[in-house]
């Protein structure tokens, strides 16, 4: 067997709207303290930096890693900025999981953070993804796009606006349990039914946050964490997938993959799952962290997950499997739904199933959770980033 | 203590080349009204809006095919919601699948009474036929059609 990576260290900041007491580079350094104290490590054990930095006009500053070097401590040391948009923060734990993999070196950080609640036109921001020949003219944002993928996942599998409502019940349920969460707040199907429709069938409530916040964590080889007999929890598989450009290309006729489901992510899963010898992981996953930013999203995601077949996740839902204390708990910390801080939304997947494999999770552990997945989604539902994190 | 803030705007200008391809596909709708997808002769696959080269197969489009006017809808939304930057509410768009076509392009519903989402909804369900319409002065831009739902 492969020598394997270990995660060390963990940091995250309870997410919150603003944070007008820290600058950009204040929450980036934030959350490495945090990470390099619960490593136990100072500056000078970290050999490389992946730096998390999804599109810079979230935070307002061209290529932002560049004040960023400084709050990470890179000063020195290699140094990378990894971008694929929502999935960044998974890309960066790949990244860092790639340095130690490859013998380069022993212990790498990665970090970031984001102040989306500081950028008054986020959704102008994200139209700007889409080609300016032909789509941009059009008002396509992430919330629209996404809205069109409920559409035809309504049309080919029967959900109802209930069962997203549902997704949004259980995971506000669960962010009360997380001191981190942004919206810790329980709601009712009501209350999501009487939230402000935004683009049909997605209306507030299904909607996640702009969260401000950073996320940071250590990666160390095994070599390096035996010798030191340290604590640590095992990436026993990743994976990535992408898919094509234009929304349009995934309907139609004579397509590869539907924009109902998600069909790259389920493509990763697989690459992830057979790096970590899991078969069947409707038996051998035990907690998963699916990056969902709305409500609609985390059934194509816990489907290609292999949670459940295509079609099936809102029934399942409906009978409780997916929340705490069900068959496999899904988003046991809220999830994007309840926290989406871009830059680092899809490390936090990572972090908070390394904290449930860990036992460390606190209020919203899954009970005697050992195998745990992540996913990372990110650009127009292109690129996609899966893991499986083991104690 | 006292927490100050600074405020400031970005807005910066482009002028993108819209390349062979694009560039023929609009003159086409400007000075005629028609729309026109691109082959990839290795698939067979009728791309609308047309590319220069295929994604499954990397090979460039050859021949010219025109689509439409008539379709059907692929998927859609109705925003009810402001956004900084974008048109104000409500207004419909989604992707429709020419008459003609292997793939769906983007734009805007019209003729749809918008005021309760989920009745409008039902008027531009997934299947709906629709009939591509074309403003009268025409720049050559994606905004120069619209779709509207046919009855029946």
């Amino acid at each position: 067997m492969n020598p394997r990576v270990g995660i060390i260290g963990i940091g995250q900041s309870a997410f919150q709207s603003r944070r007008d007491d820290a600058s950009y580079p204040d929450l980036v350094r934030e959350a490495t303290t945090m990470a390099l104290n619960d490593a136990k490590l100072d500056l000078d054990g970290i050999e490389a930096v992946v730096y998390s930095l999804s599109p810079d006009a979230m935070v307002g500053i061209g290529n932002a890693e560049r004040v960023g070097v400084d709050a990470v401590g890179a000063r020195n040391k290699r140094f990378l900025r990894i971008n694929t948009g929502g999935a960044t923060g998974i890309s960066s734990v790949a990244a860092a999981y790639y340095h130690v993999a490859a013998g380069a070196c022993d212990v790498v950080l990665t970090a970031g953070a984001d102040k989306v609640g500081e950028c008054g036109d986020s959704q102008t921001v994200l139209n700007k993804i889409w080609d300016p020949t032909y789509e941009r003219q059009l008002p396509l944002g992430t919330i629209t796009m996404l809205a069109m993928s409920a559409v035809r996942y309504m049309h080919k599998y029967g959900m109802t606006e209930e069962d997203m409502a549902r997704v949004v019940v259980k995971n506000r349920d669960q962010a009360a349990k997380n001191p981190n969460a942004h919206l810790r707040k329980p709601t009712t199907i009501e209350e999501v039914f009487a939230s402000r429709p935004i683009s049909w069938p997605i209306k507030l409530f299904d909607c996640c946050p702009q969260s401000s916040g950073g996320c940071a964590m250590v990666l160390a080889s095994e070599r390096y964490i035996k010798e030191r007999n340290l604590e640590a929890v095992w990436i026993t598989g990743l994976g990535h997938c992408s898919e094509t450009y234009y929304m349009g290309d995934r309907m139609g006729t004579n397509f590869l993959a539907d924009h109902a489901d998600a069909y790259a992510l389920s493509q990763s899963f697989k690459r992830t799952f057979k790096m970590a010898g899991i078969t069947e992981p409707r038996k051998q996953v035990h907690v998963a962290e699916l990056y969902a930013p709305f409500s609609n999203t985390e059934f194509h995601s816990i489907e290609a997950a292999g949670l459940a077949d295509l079609g099936a996740s809102a029934a399942m839902l409906r009978e409780g499997q997916f929340q705490l204390g069900g068959g496999i708990p899904v988003n046991p910390s809220g999830g994007v739904l309840c926290t989406n801080a871009i830059a680092v939304t899809a490390m936090v997947r990572v972090a908070e199933i390394a904290l449930q494999v860990w036992g460390r999770a606190g209020g919203h552990q899954a009970k005697g959770a050992r195998v745990g997945i992540a996913s990372g989604n990110g650009g127009d539902h292109q690129f996609f980033g899966t893991m499986v994190v083991e104690a | 203590m006292e927490l100050l803030k600074r405020q400031e705007t970005w807005n910066i200008t482009y002028t993108h080349a819209l390349g062979e391809t694009a560039s023929w596909f609009y003159v086409q709708l400007r000075d005629h009204a028609k729309l026109y997808g691109k082959r990839d002769a290795k698939s067979g696959r009728v791309l609308v809006p047309p590319r220069a080269f295929s994604d499954q197969t990397l090979e460039p489009t050859t021949d010219w095919v025109e689509v439409g006017p008539g379709g059907h809808i692929e998927t859609f939304t109705i925003v009810t919601a402001a956004f900084n930057g974008l048109p104000p509410p409500p207004y419909a768009f989604g992707y429709v699948q020419l008459d003609g076509a292997d793939t769906a392009i983007g734009g805007y519903f019209r003729g749809v009474d918008l005021t309760d989402p989920k009745v409008a909804a039902k008027h531009l369900a997934i299947g709906t036929r629709v009939m591509t319409r074309f403003a009268e002065k025409r720049t050559g831009d994606v905004l120069d059609f619209w779709f509207e739902p046919q009855p029946g």
